[in-house]
């Protein structure tokens, strides 16, 4: 008997981890991205050779670094917030009008004034869905449309320019440390904490439980409600660390800044393999999906295609990754009866 | 074969009241009445205080602003009582306008003929939509999410930074002319049409029946023999389709077509068929009410335009509506169980349950 | 085994609930519940379905709050507003269907919400992995702890249920129905754990519809009857027969009025059927006035071979012919052309559109006979509705109430009656009587015994064998997807049905577990 019981044991855990990262998602978008790079650097190697072209590879994709992180932690609870477009420009904005009140104002309060508005717009979004038990689609849709609708309302026809950002701010826009973007750097620590929180802490897996069946997470007595307070909460506050990366790299702030990049975010999410229905998928998955997406977008000139179908590609990606994990996961099901079959 | 005798009972032997509330209950105690009502009340308060609302110009522009709304609507509000969404509507709307636009002014085609080619395109569109979500099951709220992106950067690409204008007179004034005397442009029409198309498709056939079946439970309409999948094909063919013609009407009534042609319009054919008492859930809702939900949007978007309010207010208040009816439909039918109904009564036990009438052949 | 039991009072009762009611809508599921466990026993609660076992279990469990009624945990009065709450206070339960989830390692569904945690609050997967697998060594079971839920059997499924229920170390451990899908070797494993933990001082209470395991495992019985408490009897001072008839509240023989009908041609005549993962080579017929009962326990696949003749599923191979007439697969609307009705195992899911109302129902599956030119009026289902609804004394106060207001007796009913109304000629029901009152279970037998009286063919699901023995003209016994026995009314005794379902797994379970 005992020997049967630890059959599955005698696979070495390196074998394991070797063959399931073989076996990844992650793996095959990073493939997917190394060809890009690759065929772009060798039709105009300035796309990654040069230092500006360097920069910019690793620089572009920080903002929606951010937005994927925080998408993915709500996707993956089975919900979706698509109001981090507006929350974004809402972000920035603030970030203008503070520094235009006080342009000495440091770096950092800027970041937490950020991370504050955003977080009160996800837990206003949080609110509405735990409360009211309403699909978060159409509550998000409502609040991006209010918040983009009271952002131009506040902001009219006014645009702030690099007049009004300070020097050093604008700076950390640009600012490189060992040649690596600072604003990258910042978005891969947030990436590798919440990947870490995601995979390590009894909330982190809760998250994924309550995304991968609701009833059974509340017969489970999982606190869900809080749960998916908290994983919006997380989103908008990105969404608003998101709006200050934004007004450093662009150093503009406008009523439409960030207008449209929701999309972009849930298909960041959609194509690192994390599950529109919740449940699985990783914060990895969702970092490598927004590179993808960017340098993809930055590619297409060089690629002889017009950057008039940007938008197209974006769309075609998302539909053909989830036709994709569809095939697959049912071809892994099918699989799995099969093998039941044979015992 | 033997076939057993069990045929229909005899129709005289009806036992049970048909409805538990009186027909003025039924009518008045529902979200379409409280909307025709808000509706009315809206209107009348427009009427006498919002300056230039009585005008004859306000009720022809409202039309001719809203009907491709209202038109998109229509399938709209049987695609969310199946319990799916079309997010990709407006896209679609764009994708349709382009496609008119390039065969008209840089091809041209005769107006009618690029309006068939739009409409063709539109419900090839939707069909695409269809068939993942129909057929290999994906989620609706990701396959359109999708389909918004990639129909809008089709239209992106079919007429990059141009702007196509120049419809040929006569076809480009048509939509925008009014019926005879009145203050109502010609696009009511065909809107009128659909309309009542919809209304009989949803409520007095099988197909609509089937509709609601799905959408409050797909396993247990399965189980009844409704074709599921072919249903939701059906309705995101339809889809597309309208969506398209009111591409065409668009691209006409502007006589220009350009990228961000009906960008955002979803919200409002969403907003429009929420607070007209669908659920998002599926499984509940009346066409009367949806007319009458585009048709407040519509009012409050004229009357606040005329009150000299920015669109991103209207903006603001559509936003606020969407999420209010939203969250009302959720409290609504809670409320509404409370009120009193017919006590439970057993049924008449002179009938035994053997063989319901069994050699009473009655089929007509 | 009565040692627990008697030194049970000098403690308090692990479990009090005296009088405890619950309602939903219009439906009383629970008029007076009481249920009294002592520490270091093993209580059986039995009755029929529809006496209100589960929604008792779930007032336990927090699922659901009680109405009225005194609810007392080792001693403390107690009031649940969650299943997190009557977790935290020791209560472990293990619910009829299993609830897994699918995507996580099935280490995880076991620790979820309390997985060990290492240095720095990590969660300490080494550890989660290591006592997953403690655990099922325990039960004597292989399922290996760190593949996903996805894809595992109903049996494995329920393996993991009582795995978490046991690593809680809760202090009242309720089991609805645990071995229903289990086979004899898995069941005797079972029972091994439920006694040491009885004999650690833990309470437990046992769901079962078999006796002989009540009486195996068990110390004290409770029975209920339409949702009220009926008696408490030692189980060594009982017997089968006096607790039936408690459960019954009438003679036995009342039930199944089965009349022996004349036997016609054959109706439906499957052959070959086979579905990767779900059945193997099925083959049978159904005659003209003819009950075949299909037998097995739960997960063997009869509800599956049931939803593919009727076109639900599609299948891989095989042929279903109904009156001569090949019906093609996977097409409902196809079946019911050809004259099949089916009243499917999930009443709520699946027989019915719950949130629709009666008339709506009742016309679903006929709405093509009522359209005129294709219009269908609301004034036309309504008059086809109504009369249906009264041949089968369906209660409701007007036809336009929802059917999820309804008791599960007057839902089957309104379920019968639409496919009534279709005319069929064969009738394929799957746990008839399941979830309803005594009253209308009888009411039920008495129907389909005389529809068959009739010359309708009628295909019986069940996993109540007294029902199967008691309205089977036939019976087909399936095991692991395969058929393996066809017993005549004769020879259909308790004793060679049982054999026949746990057949195969019983021929497993004499070697080593491999997977």
């Amino acid at each position: 008997m005992s020997a049967s019981t630890l059959a599955p044991l005698a696979e070495s855990t390196a074998t394991r981890v070797a063959r399931n990262l073989l076996r990844s998602r992650e793996l095959a978008i990073v493939i997917v991205l190394a060809l890009i790079v690759l065929v772009a650097t060798t039709r105009r190697s300035s796309f990654l050779l040069s230092a500006d072209g360097w920069r910019d590879t690793l620089l572009a994709p920080s903002i929606l670094l951010l937005l994927a992180v925080g998408q993915m932690v709500v996707v993956v609870t089975r919900n979706v917030d698509l109001s981090v477009g507006s929350t974004l420009g809402i972000a920035a904005y603030v970030t203008g009008k503070i520094f235009v009140a006080n342009p000495d104002t440091p770096v950092i309060v800027v970041f937490l004034a950020g991370l504050g508005v955003g977080a009160v717009v996800g837990a206003l979004n949080g609110l509405l869905v735990t409360v009211f038990r309403v699909p978060a689609l159409v509550i998000t849709l409502g609040t991006m449309y209010v918040l983009r609708g009271a952002l131009t309302h506040e902001v009219g026809s006014e645009r702030m320019n690099a007049q009004d950002f300070p020097a050093h701010f604008e700076k950390l826009g640009t600012q490189q440390v060992l040649t690596i973007p600072v604003l990258t750097i910042i978005a891969l620590v947030v990436v590798a904490a919440v990947g870490y929180y995601l995979h390590t802490a009894r909330g982190g897996r809760e998250l994924y439980a309550i995304g991968s069946d609701p009833d059974a997470a509340d017969l489970y007595g999982l606190p869900s409600a809080r749960r998916v307070f908290g994983a919006f909460v997380l989103c908008g506050a990105l969404a608003g660390l998101a709006g200050v990366f934004s007004a450093a790299r662009y150093a503009t702030a406008f009523s439409g800044t960030g207008s449209g990049i929701e999309l972009q975010a849930v298909a960041a999410v959609v194509i690192g393999g994390v599950a529109i229905f919740g449940g699985s998928g990783t914060v990895w998955g969702a970092a490598i999906g927004a590179f993808l997406l960017v340098t993809i977008n930055r590619a297409l000139p060089i690629l002889g295609i017009s950057e008039f179908w940007q938008g197209a590609v974006v769309g075609a990606l998302i539909i053909g990754s989830i036709v994709l994990d569809r095939v697959l996961s049912i071809r892994r099901t099918h699989k799995l009866i099969e093998a039941r079959d044979h015992a | 074969m033997s076939t057993p005798t069990l045929t229909k009972p005899d129709g005289a032997e009806r036992t049970y009241p048909a409805y538990s509330r009186n027909p003025l209950a039924r009518a008045l105690l529902t979200r379409e009445a409280a909307v025709i009502l808000a509706l009315v009340v809206v209107f009348i308060y427009s009427m006498g205080n919002i300056p230039f609302f009585d005008g004859p110009l306000t009720i022809f522009n409202l039309s001719k602003e809203y009907a491709p709304i209202l038109l998109m609507a229509l399938p709209m509000t049987l695609i969310i009582i199946t319990g799916e969404i079309d997010l990709s509507v407006a896209s679609t709307l764009g994708a349709s306008a382009a496609v008119t636009g390039v065969l008209v002014v840089e091809h041209d085609v005769s107006v009618p003929v690029a309006a068939i080619i739009a409409i063709v395109v539109g419900s090839l569109l939707g069909a695409l939509n269809g068939f993942f979500i129909a057929y290999v099951g994906l989620p609706s709220l990701a396959v359109t999410i999708g389909s918004l992106a990639l129909y809008r950067g089709l239209a992106e690409g079919l007429i990059q930074a141009k702007r196509i204008s120049g419809f040929p007179e006569g076809w480009q004034d048509w939509p925008t002319e009014r019926i005879g005397d009145t203050q109502y442009p010609n696009i009511l029409i065909p809107t009128a049409v659909l309309i009542v198309a919809f209304g009989v498709l949803l409520h007095f056939t099988r197909f609509g029946r089937g509709i609601f079946e799905i959408g409050l439970s797909d396993e247990s309409a399965h189980f009844s023999g409704v074709n599921v999948a072919r249903t939701k094909m059906i309705l995101f063919v339809l889809s597309g389709a309208v969506a398209a013609f009111a591409g065409v009407y668009v691209a006409l009534k502007a006589n220009s077509v350009a990228t961000d042609t009906g960008t955002g319009f979803e919200l409002k054919v969403i907003a429009g068929v929420l607070l007209g008492g669908v659920s998002i859930f599926g499984g509940r809702g009346a066409l009367h009410g949806v007319v009458a939900g585009v048709l407040l949007i519509a009012v409050l978007n004229s009357a606040l335009q005329l009150d000299g309010q920015g669109s991103e207010v209207i903006q603001i208040i559509i936003g606020l509506l969407l999420v209010g009816s939203v969250i009302a439909s959720n409290f609504l039918p809670r409320v509404r169980a409370l009120l009193p109904r017919r006590k439970v009564i057993d049924a008449p036990p002179s009938v035994t349950p053997q063989t319901p009438g069994a050699g009473e052949s009655s089929e007509r | 085994m009565s040692t627990a039991a008697h030194q049970a009072a000098a403690q308090p009762l692990t479990l009090a609930l005296r009088g405890v009611a619950k309602s939903f809508g219009a439906v009383q599921a629970l008029k007076s519940g009481t249920l009294e466990v002592a520490p270091g026993s093993i209580h059986a609660l039995v009755g029929e379905n529809g006496a209100g076992k589960s929604t008792l279990v779930k007032i336990v469990a927090g699922v659901h709050r009680r109405d009225t009624g005194y609810f007392e945990l080792a001693g403390e009065p107690v009031d649940f507003g969650s299943t997190a709450e009557s977790k935290a206070a020791g209560v472990a339960v293990i619910y009829q269907e299993p609830t897994l989830f699918p995507d996580l390692s099935v280490a995880e569904n076991i620790f979820m919400g309390r997985h060990p945690l290492g240095a720095g609050r990590r969660i300490d997967r080494t550890r989660m992995f290591a006592e997953s697998e403690a655990l099922f060594a325990r039960l004597g079971v292989d399922i290996d702890p760190r593949r996903t839920a996805n894809g595992l059997s109903i049996a494995d499924q329920q393996l993991i249920e009582i795995a978490k229920a046991i690593s809680l170390e809760a202090k009242l451990l309720v089991m609805d129905e645990p071995t229903a899908a289990l086979s004899g070797n898995e069941v005797a494993r079972l029972f091994a754990v439920a006694r040491s933990l009885r004999d650690e001082g833990r309470a437990l209470v046992f769901i079962s519809h078999r006796f002989d395991e009540v009486f195996d495992l068990c110390d004290v019985v409770t029975v209920m009857r339409d949702g009220a408490y009926v008696s408490t009897h030692l189980i060594a001072e009982t017997s089968e027969s006096e607790i039936v008839s408690k459960m019954v509240g009438r003679e036995v023989a009342e039930l199944f009025p089965k009349t022996v009908a004349p036997i016609g041609d054959v109706v439906l005549d499957v052959q070959g059927l086979n579905s990767t993962g779900e059945f193997h080579d099925i083959s049978f017929q159904v005659r003209a006035g003819e009950i075949v009962g299909l037998a097995g326990l739960v997960g063997a696949g009869r509800s599956e071979i049931a939803r593919a003749v009727f076109g639900v599923d599609k299948y891989d191979a095989g042929s279903v012919t109904l009156g001569g007439v090949p019906v093609r697969q996977g097409k409902p609307s196809r079946a019911i052309r050809a004259g099949m009705a089916f009243v499917p195992e999930d009443r709520r899911q699946q027989g019915l559109v719950i949130e629709g109302s009666v008339a709506k129902n009742v016309a679903s599956v006929i709405r093509g006979r009522l359209s005129r030119l294709g219009l269908l009026t609301a004034g036309a289902e309504n008059k086809a509705a109504g009369p249906w609804a009264a041949k089968l004394q369906v209660k409701t106060s007007a036809l336009d109430m929802r059917a999820a207001t309804m008791s599960g007796g007057n839902q089957q009913k309104v379920v019968i009656a639409k496919w009534l109304a279709t005319n069929p000629s064969l009738l394929i029901i799957d746990e008839p009587t399941r979830g309803i009152d005594v009253g209308t279970k009888a009411e039920v037998h008495r129907l389909l015994s005389d529809l068959a009286g009739q010359g309708l063919a009628i295909l019986m699901i069940s996993s109540e064998l007294p029902e199967v023995l008691g309205m089977a003209d036939r019976v087909l016994v399936v095991c692991e997807g395969r058929l393996t026995a066809e017993l005549s009314r004769a020879e259909a005794t308790p004793e060679n049905v049982m054999a026949a379902a746990t057949r195969s797994a019983q021929r497993d379970s004499e070697k080593e577990p491999v997977r």
